[in-house]
């Protein structure tokens, strides 16, 4: 896990190791400060002179001076680092789900992908900050000023040698009991968080059934419980600084107590006055790193859990993968399906697609119909390989999908998605997206076809109307239609469209169609619709059910032998017609 | 500006008192006592030097004041090799200060335990109570507010602000006041011992102040302005995860990790200042106090050196004794200041997020003064008589008058909107002069274009939203007089936006009603025609439904929600869109089960799909706020309208 965050650190190596190197040159001369002061203060006894007293306060403005700038220097370092591993790590997720395939998609939901781009991400800086600065500081000052201890107070450093074991041991107990709970604490307040966003969405639901008493009551439970195991974890926490003030009292009472006797009977000669004080120093400086170092844990315990997260982002293999050596033109715009087999996951159980064959001729328009379930938009995601079949081969312009460049493909077999959305920005942009290069020319050609540019040229604005996040701000007709004509910049040689003129009014669906057929007779069409009137003039229309084709004929064909085509037809043109 | 902020503090404070009236000054005092404690070694430190001083200098005197303790320091003097001196002079009075100093420590310990536990304790508390306030508020805020603030808005009260106050309680409150006291404390103790040192400390944390307000200053805008570079980031990483498969089928990933470089880097420039700013400050105070402990100890050496009186309020003689312990007393001052200043962003950004948490608590809530109610009815002789149970029968009752005495209607779902207006915006009117009746039992649709104000309508029957003018009647009575949880229990509804909720499949279907058995939940499924699917899923009924209900599609999600409200059983109904993503052959299914259940009931429709209407007692045809056509189906299409127009394609319905 570690080296896969590790990987993301690149050009700011240099700022992660530069670092813990300033952070120990500050922390040598913050330990050698108080030494020399403990020397000042015995000269200051034994009655000094002014230059002596004015050089060594010299000397020790210096030695501040140059802890500062390294201190300085570190801070500046460390922010850079962690920063910019946060940065890299940001864009490292980003660029790969650019390259997920459909498959990856599926599998994380778009909530959590942003809480891992953001929330943990921050997490991980945090941590990695205090990874590269406390960890490496509370250490270090925990040797030196034992070691600087030792060398003034001699035997009296010895009560250390008690007293930060007793602490040590308290600090990784306490540790070890709350890195669990913390664990669990957040996975539950996740769980709070989101039960209160599925309140928010679903309020209509709530409010009609009368139901806010019950989920007070419900969203109360679920926080007691929260906040219980949170006080746990908490309480277990807050005994680390009445540790820590134990092992301070017990350090400063024997100082004053064995320290002033050992001054007193060695008349100054084994310890002296400004050695007392400057061992008190120490032991604030040793219990203070280790308290520091203990909070240095909980915060990579809490960082632990969003590195996994980021790290099965970051693991996590494209499905579907560029041939080594791709073909990039397709012959024409056939399409062939033989004996197609395809299932969502691994382990679901029925098949969404089984033993699918199908041919479809250059240029044919290509009606598909079937109810909620039966693969019609399956069956059109392996064309421009969105998925790859589990059995059997799709061929495109005579060529199996998997051999042809993924981006030059999806450039040739242009698909409108059910679910279609526009990106905020304006609407020339949004069409941008089909052909980057397109002329405005070729944009209100699109457009025409489309049916769309009659109403963005009544718009103020025109095609420079800003889209709102998602294009609500058009209606779904409107934006069926420029979802069409985006498509149509890319002039592909198979278009599909997956029920993407639901929203359309009847007439303007046919205009859209007689325009297809008209000027781009030699693109292959395919149209996947809920009305029958979108397909009925189609080449040929093929009836799903329940992942198999169940028949394919033209409209008064299957008309007059299909059943369910017959259902379809009948269900929307002529029920209710005898209660009317 | 700023008093607005002490205004928040001093709510904040408050709302914490109230949550715990004895905990929290119990918690104030014990921190306060301990504050008090650990700067008191200063004053034993002196006392202890001064009399270490005297007995170097007269180690030569004899003994004087052997006296107590005598077991103690014979027993250190064994240690010494049994030599007699000076310690058996200054030893007991040395021990016994000691000593005051372990009870004091003891107290201060006790005090320690006592207080950190507590302050464990209050922060998770005041939040989980603050949660709940703000939860329970939310579920009386009228519909409008959901309508008109957006809901990522609304949970970053939850998430975002709620967790800044959590930093801000349990941190830096406490260790404001500890610091606080400490400050106080030792700023006495100068005092006490020495005034010329006390002023040269007091101008270095002057000039200490100086340095945290620009640095923390610096820091804190970096702060905000990265939040909002992040708030940034997020929103496009949400909008492009969200169409992440139309940016596949259009290549455009070189594109979006352009756009997404240039929000990202913009993020890392805010950070990494706000994390300089913020990592610097914390060197150069310790610095700072390094050197101004350097001038102390210079000072004081002078002062020594010179002879120069002293000035204090303890009359103490500058010496050694006096410069030591004001040595650490520095450098405990300048560590409190320090831990003060780091506390700064906690406390911008809690006090921010306090704000936020008390304007949705200020939300005015929805207002009812129903006094009208529905309650279940059994019929004997005519005469509707209340009763616990449900029967399916219903009627309105009407209290007031004398007590124990009340009016009964029956209810029968006659329905009438009388001349209404209404808008949501100030001047910009939806509907205009609504007028229409529904008679019981009558299946009354809605069709027209987006924004024609179908859905409006039915935003009035359950008084999501009030009327400007005109009035709706439910059986006579005026809805304003109902109250409004039984108005919408009378009321199913059903959205063509379905919310579930993360639970099982049943217990989804339950939230209809939330008395009724297994058994009637799958006799409502059955009826919805959500049976079929619901038992092929892995768990069938037992199956949980995630709450973005991402394992459903959207015409699934539907048949639940139509389960749900089936289980539900009201007398009246209305049904939004309900089957907008249901195929047109299992439509027919749910129809018919749906027929089945509301026979003699009153249901409103509005759809989209003229299929779904066709079969309506009545069609209202919307334009524009107003009711353009109305009649059946057959009388519509006679009529050669705007229906026969939509009927027939030319006009498109979204």
């Amino acid at each position: 896990m570690i080296r896969t965050l590790a990987k993301s650190i690149r050009e700011y190596k240099k700022a992660s190791i530069a670092t813990p190197l300033l952070v120990s040159v500050e922390v040598v001369l913050e330990c050698i400060i108080p030494f020399l002061i403990a020397m000042l203060v015995n000269r200051i006894k034994a009655g000094t002179d002014m230059p002596t007293l004015l050089s060594y306060g010299l000397v020790l403005v210096i030695l501040a001076g140059f802890s500062l700038f390294f201190g300085a220097m570190a801070g500046n370092t460390c922010a850079t680092a962690s920063c910019g591993l946060a940065r890299n790590l940001r864009k490292d997720m980003f660029y790969r789900i650019q390259g997920y395939s459909f498959e990856n998609i599926d599998r994380f939901s778009t909530a959590s992908l942003v809480t891992r781009l953001t929330t943990d991400v921050t997490n991980v800086q945090n941590a990695y900050m205090m990874i590269i600065r406390t960890a490496i500081r509370c250490p270090l000052m925990l040797v030196f000023a034992f070691a600087m201890a030792f060398i003034m107070g001699g035997r009296m450093g010895f009560i250390y040698l008690i007293t930060v074991p007793i602490l040590g041991v308290g600090l990784t107990l306490v540790v070890r009991s709350t890195m669990p709970l913390f664990k669990r604490v957040f996975k539950k307040y996740d769980a709070l968080n989101h039960s209160v966003q599925e309140n928010v969405k679903g309020m209509r639901v709530v409010k009609s059934f009368v139901r806010e008493e019950y989920e007070s009551e419900k969203f109360e439970t679920a926080a007691e419980d929260v906040c219980k195991d949170f006080t746990k974890a908490e309480r277990i926490l807050a005994l680390n600084s009445p540790m820590m003030q134990f092992c301070m009292y017990v350090g400063v009472l024997f100082v004053m107590s064995f320290g002033s006797y050992t001054v007193i009977t060695s008349r100054g000669l084994d310890l002296d006055v400004g050695q007392l004080s400057a061992l008190l120093t120490y032991s604030f400086m040793i219990l203070n790193s280790l308290m520091m170092l203990s909070m240095v844990f909980v915060m990579i315990t809490i960082a632990d859990e969003s590195s996994h997260r980021i790290v099965e982002v970051l693991t996590e293999e494209s499905t579907l993968h560029n041939p080594e050596q791709p073909r990039y033109t397709l012959a024409d715009g056939s399409v062939e399906f033989d004996h197609v087999s395809f299932r969502y996951a691994k382990t679901a159980e029925r098949m969404a697609l089984s033993d699918v064959s199908l041919r479809i001729r250059s240029g044919e328009t290509i009606g598909i119909v079937g109810g909620t379930g039966s693969a019609k938009s399956t069956l059109i995601q392996l064309i421009p390989r969105l998925y790859d079949p589990g059995a059997g081969t799709v061929r495109v312009g005579g060529a199996d999908v998997r051999a042809y460049d993924l981006e030059a493909l999806r450039d040739q077999v242009a698909v409108v998605l059910q679910k279609n959305l526009l990106f905020s920005g304006t609407i020339r942009e949004n069409l941008r997206w089909g052909n980057k290069d397109a002329s405005d020319a070729e944009l209100e050609e699109a457009c025409k076809l489309a049916q769309a540019h009659e109403f963005i040229s009544r718009l103020p604005d025109g095609y420079d109307t800003y889209i709102e996040q998602g294009g609500t701000n058009v209606s779904g007709g409107q934006r069926q239609r420029l979802c069409i004509a985006r498509a149509l910049l890319k002039k592909p040689k198979i278009l599909i469209l997956d029920d993407s003129t639901s929203a359309v009014d009847t007439r303007t669906d046919a205009l859209i169609r007689n325009g297809l057929r008209a000027y781009i007779p030699e693109t292959t069409k395919i149209i996947i619709a809920q009305r029958t009137a979108s397909v009925q003039d189609a080449d040929r229309i093929i009836v799903m059910d329940g992942g198999r084709i169940h028949a394919v004929g033209t409209h008064a064909e299957l008309l007059a032998g299909n059943e369910i085509y017959r259902e379809i037809y009948t269900s929307q043109n002529r029920a209710g017609e005898d209660v009317g | 500006m700023a008093k607005k902020k002490t205004h928040t503090v001093r709510r904040l404070l408050k709302t914490v008192f109230q949550f715990y009236p004895v905990i929290l000054p119990l918690t104030v005092v014990c921190i306060i006592f301990n504050g008090v404690i650990s700067s008191i070694p200063a004053l034993f430190m002196q006392n202890i030097i001064a009399m270490i001083e005297d007995s170097l200098k007269n180690s030569f005197d004899l003994v004087t004041e052997l006296t107590e303790n005598n077991s103690i320091f014979g027993l250190m003097r064994s240690m010494e090799g049994g030599v007699y001196d000076s310690w058996s002079v200054v030893g007991g009075s040395i021990l016994r200060l000691v000593g005051i100093l372990a009870v004091l420590y003891v107290f201060s310990l006790l005090s320690g335990i006592i207080y950190t536990q507590l302050v464990a304790v209050i922060p998770q508390g005041t939040l989980k109570k603050l949660r709940v306030k703000l939860f329970r508020r939310m579920q009386e805020m009228p519909i409008s507010y959901f309508d008109t603030h957006n809901h990522g808005d609304i949970m970053s009260h939850y998430t975002n602000d709620i967790d800044t106050l959590r930093q801000m309680i349990s941190q830096s409150f406490p260790q404001l006041l500890i610091s606080g006291t400490v400050v106080v404390t030792i700023f006495c103790i100068m005092i006490y011992l020495c005034l010329w040192l006390a002023i040269v400390v007091v101008a270095g944390v002057l000039v200490i102040l100086v340095i945290i307000k620009r640095i923390g200053g610096g820091s804190a805008k970096y702060f905000v302005r990265q939040q909002k570079s992040l708030g940034e980031v997020e929103g496009y990483v949400e909008e492009i995860m969200n169409g992440q498969k139309v940016v596949k089928v259009f290549c455009h990933e070189r594109a979006s990790e352009a756009e997404f470089d240039a929000l990202n880097d913009k993020l890392f420039r805010e950070a990494e200042k706000a994390n300089k700013y913020a990592n610097t400050l914390p060197p150069i105070l310790n610095n700072v106090g390094n050197v101004l402990y350097v001038i102390v100890a210079v000072v004081g050496g002078a002062l020594i050196l010179f002879g120069t009186p002293n000035v204090s309020i303890s009359g103490i003689v500058m010496g050694v004794s006096v410069v030591i312990p004001f040595l650490n007393m520095t450098k405990q001052f300048v560590g409190n200041i320090n831990q003060v200043s780091q506390q700064i962003n906690a406390v911008i950004m809690g006090l921010a997020g306090a704000e936020r948490v008390f304007a949705l608590l200020d939300e005015p809530a929805e207002t009812d003064d129903g006094h009208v109610y529905l309650v279940n009815v059994t019929q004997e002789n005519g005469a509707p008589v209340e009763c616990a149970a449900h029967t399916g029968h219903w009627a309105w009752k009407r209290t007031g008058g004398a007590p124990g005495e009340a009016e009964y209607t029956r209810l029968t779902g006659d329905v009438a909107l009388d001349h209404v207006d209404f808008s949501y915006e100030q001047g910009k009117e939806v509907l205009h002069d609504i007028t229409l009746e529904a008679t019981p039992g009558q299946k009354v649709a809605f069709v027209g274009a987006t924004g024609a104000g179908k859905t409006t309508i039915a935003n009035l029957l359950n008084r999501f939203y009030d009327i400007a003018e005109g009035d709706i009647r439910y059986d006579g009575v005026d809805i304003k007089e109902i109250r409004k949880s039984d108005l919408r229990r009378s009321i199913g509804i059903v959205l063509q936006e379905t919310s579930l909720f993360t639970a099982t499949v049943m217990e989804n279907i339950r939230y209809g009603r939330l008395d009724a058995s297994d058994e009637e939940c799958v006799a409502a499924a059955k009826l919805a025609g959500a049976d079929d699917f619901i038992t092929r899923l892995p768990e069938g009924y037992q199956t949980v439904v995630s709450g973005n209900g991402e394992n459903l599609s959207q015409g699934q999600r539907q048949l639940l929600a139509i389960s749900r409200a089936a289980v539900a059983d009201p007398p009246g109904m209305i049904l939004a869109e309900a089957t907008s993503s249901i195929d047109t052959r299992t439509e027919a299914i749910v129809q018919r089960g749906m027929d089945a259940l509301m026979a003699g009931r009153t249901v409103f429709v509005i759809a989209h799909r003229l299929s779904t209407v066709k079969n309506a007692d009545r069609i209202l045809v919307m334009e524009h706020g107003r009711i353009i056509e109305r009649g059946t189906h057959a009388e519509l299409i006679e009529k050669r309208g705007q229906y026969y127009q939509l009927y027939t394609g030319a006009f498109e319905l979204e």
